[in-house]
């Protein structure tokens, strides 16, 4: 079985995001990491490897040169080679457009198994994999927690975190899954796992290349920054708690 | 024709809450695009659901009832909206930013060449087209985009649009689409977390737990609080991946979002990825034995001090 494992490069949304006077994201202090909902995608395929379920694992990245750095810590972790399709401003481009370069990378790679973080940290649009499922025709399970593949019988069982519980799915072969936190825990790439990682093959291609022209149908206007909330009060003990929300806040009756 | 399509969520032969607030935000777009908002209830022997429908506000509703729609599959629902969306005229086809609607709407959207808005949490007028503001970056930052494709698909966020008031039943067309069952895709089971409080996305004080609370066990003195004033029990995620909690009490930017009148923060240290579920909140309070917990920040009163006395003394204190 083969797996294509995505990454995506990241804004590290633990800084503090700044705004330019046009209202824009000022990106020139904030760094860059991999996604962390991919590191999970990434562990499960490699799992699969290890176990001798998956004979081969493609890590691929729709991004700027600069994301080899992001796809090498990928596969630190394991993995085979990577394929970069290189889109310089890839913050332009929406999600369809996101799908559309991943669906070509499909055809062309034609793996079994596509698994896909649920979320960019940064833009958090939680669609690319439903969408890449849409247009490879390929059914998806998406959110996943728990994932058994019986690749000799050409099926997955998945379980999936949805409102209210879980739910199982299964579905045939080739499929796409996008992973939820709660799949594995990625592991920290080694010492040896990373001077490996330099090693492996890294392609890079370009979405002409693979035949997909996009036009991005969502437009950014602009960026604001929330409402701030204030700081309230400290509060000595229990029963002052209980006068301020009673009598102060009159949350409670 | 410019119509809004808005997808019901149902379980059950009920319609789900969340459906309410994707209303809201419908008649707000309406205000700016015209046309008819048009609800669209998928299933099967859910014509109960229909009828609930029809007063919510819509103007007209479609109900399409066939097997392939008695368990939730994205892949067929996928198929009937794109279709409905086209015959009907939809310039937004809208559905709730729940698990449901975050799962079929972009297959959806690739299916009609559209491009969507995830987590709408306003509208407005931009050139005379429509835009939106959608939370990105853990909720520390809000994006305003717009959309060029002839659709647009748009999950909204249940906590920031109000239900539009009850109306007077709109009609209820019944339409056979004729789709055939997914083939690649089988249901297997829903594994429900059946619960006597109410749902964490619409309960009015929420009782949430972290990690500082190392089991269980400890749980069990949020839940007798949170019973106490009608309330939920939620969750950070340190305290669902340590077992104390079901997943689906997680609050933040992987779990639910929510927005009570009053939030009790019990043993949580206020990570970003937590504050995206519960900043709206309208009061929150805090009690953490480190008094220089991030989530102090945005606590309008806090408690400093060891949740196991705190807790049951403030139950005892409220009963
Ligand atoms: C991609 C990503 C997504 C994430 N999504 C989410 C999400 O959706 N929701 C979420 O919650 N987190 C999420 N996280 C995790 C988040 O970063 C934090 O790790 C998590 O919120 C910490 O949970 P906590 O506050 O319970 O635990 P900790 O940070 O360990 O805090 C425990 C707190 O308990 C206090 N405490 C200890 N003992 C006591 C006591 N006896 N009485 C009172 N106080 C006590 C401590 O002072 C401390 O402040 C995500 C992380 C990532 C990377
Ligand atoms: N530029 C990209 N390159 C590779 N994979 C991506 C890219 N953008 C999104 N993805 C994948 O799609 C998932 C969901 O992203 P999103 O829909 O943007 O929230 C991510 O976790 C990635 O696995």
């Amino acid at each position: 079985m083969k797996i294509l494992a995505t990454v995506k490069r990241v804004f590290d949304t633990d800084g503090k995001p700044k705004l330019t006077a046009d209202a824009k994201l000022d990106v020139s202090s904030i760094d860059c990491k991999l996604n962390p909902f991919d590191e999970y995608g990434v562990e499960e395929a490699v799992r699969l490897q290890e176990k001798g379920i998956a004979t081969e694992v493609v890590i691929c990245c729709v991004g700027p040169e600069e994301a080899q750095k992001e796809m090498r810590t990928a596969l630190a972790m394991g993995g085979d080679r990577g394929l970069l399709v290189k889109v310089d401003n890839t913050e332009s481009l929406d999600t369809l457009s996101i799908a559309k370069i991943l669906a070509a990378v499909v055809k062309k790679e034609k793996p079994d198994l596509v698994i896909l973080g649920k979320l960019s940290t940064d833009s958090e649009n939680n669609q690319v994999g439903q969408m890449l499922a849409e247009l490879t025709g390929y059914p998806q399970a998406t959110f996943a927690f728990k994932l058994t593949p019986d690749a000799a019988g050409g099926w997955a069982i998945v379980g999936r975190e949805v409102d209210g519980g879980t739910s199982d799915v299964k579905v045939k072969l080739p499929a796409v899954i996008t992973a939820d936190l709660r799949l594995n825990e990625p592991r920290y790439a080694s010492l040896p796992g990373i001077m490996k990682a330099k090693k492996k093959p890294l392609e890079i291609t370009t979405p002409e290349a693979l035949g997909v022209s996009v036009k991005p149908a969502i437009v950014g206007i602009g960026y604001e920054l929330p409402p701030a909330r204030k700081a309230g009060i400290k509060v000595a003990s229990v029963a002052e708690l209980v006068d301020k929300l009673k009598n102060e806040a009159k949350v409670i009756s | 024709m410019s119509n809004i399509l808005v997808v019901a969520e149902h379980l059950e032969g009920k319609l789900r809450k969340a459906t309410l607030p994707t209303i809201g935000f419908a008649k707000k777009a309406q205000a700016l695009t015209g046309g008819k908002i048009i609800g669209l209830v998928l299933g099967h022997n859910a014509a109960s659901v229909a009828a609930e429908l029809a007063t919510a506000g819509v103007d007209h509703v479609i109900h399409v009832d066939s097997p392939i729609y008695a368990n939730y599959l994205a892949e067929a629902y996928a198929p009937a909206v794109a279709e409905i969306a086209k015959v009907k005229g939809a310039s937004i086809v809208a559905a709730p930013a729940s698990t449901t609607g975050k799962d079929f709407l972009p297959r959806a959207a690739a299916r009609m060449d559209a491009g969507m808005i995830s987590d709408a949490i306003e509208v407005f007028s931009h050139n005379g087209a429509v835009g939106y503001k959608r939370p990105v970056w853990a909720g520390n930052l809000i994006a305003r985009e717009t959309s060029t494709s002839a659709i647009t698909a748009v999950t909204v966020r249940m906590t920031n649009f109000d239900a539009p008031a009850a109306g007077a039943a709109a009609p209820i067309e019944t339409i056979e689409l004729g789709f055939a069952a997914p083939e690649h895709t089988q249901f297997l089971s829903f594994d429900q977390v059946k619960s006597s409080r109410p749902e964490l996305t619409d309960a009015a004080a929420i009782v949430a737990g972290g990690r500082g609370l190392k089991s269980a066990e400890a749980f069990k003195m949020l839940e007798e609080l949170a019973d106490l004033i009608g309330g939920a029990v939620g969750a950070s995620r340190a305290a669902v991946d340590s077992g104390y909690a079901p997943n689906d009490w997680q609050i933040g930017q992987t779990g639910k979002i929510v927005a009570p009148n009053l939030y009790f923060a019990v043993a949580i240290s206020g990570a970003i990825q937590h504050l995206a579920g519960m900043k709206g909140s309208k009061v929150i309070v805090t009690i953490n034995k480190d008094g220089e917990a991030p989530i102090y920040q945005i606590s309008d009163y806090g408690l400093v001090a060891d949740a196991f006395k705190a807790v049951p003394e403030l139950t005892a204190a409220l009963k």
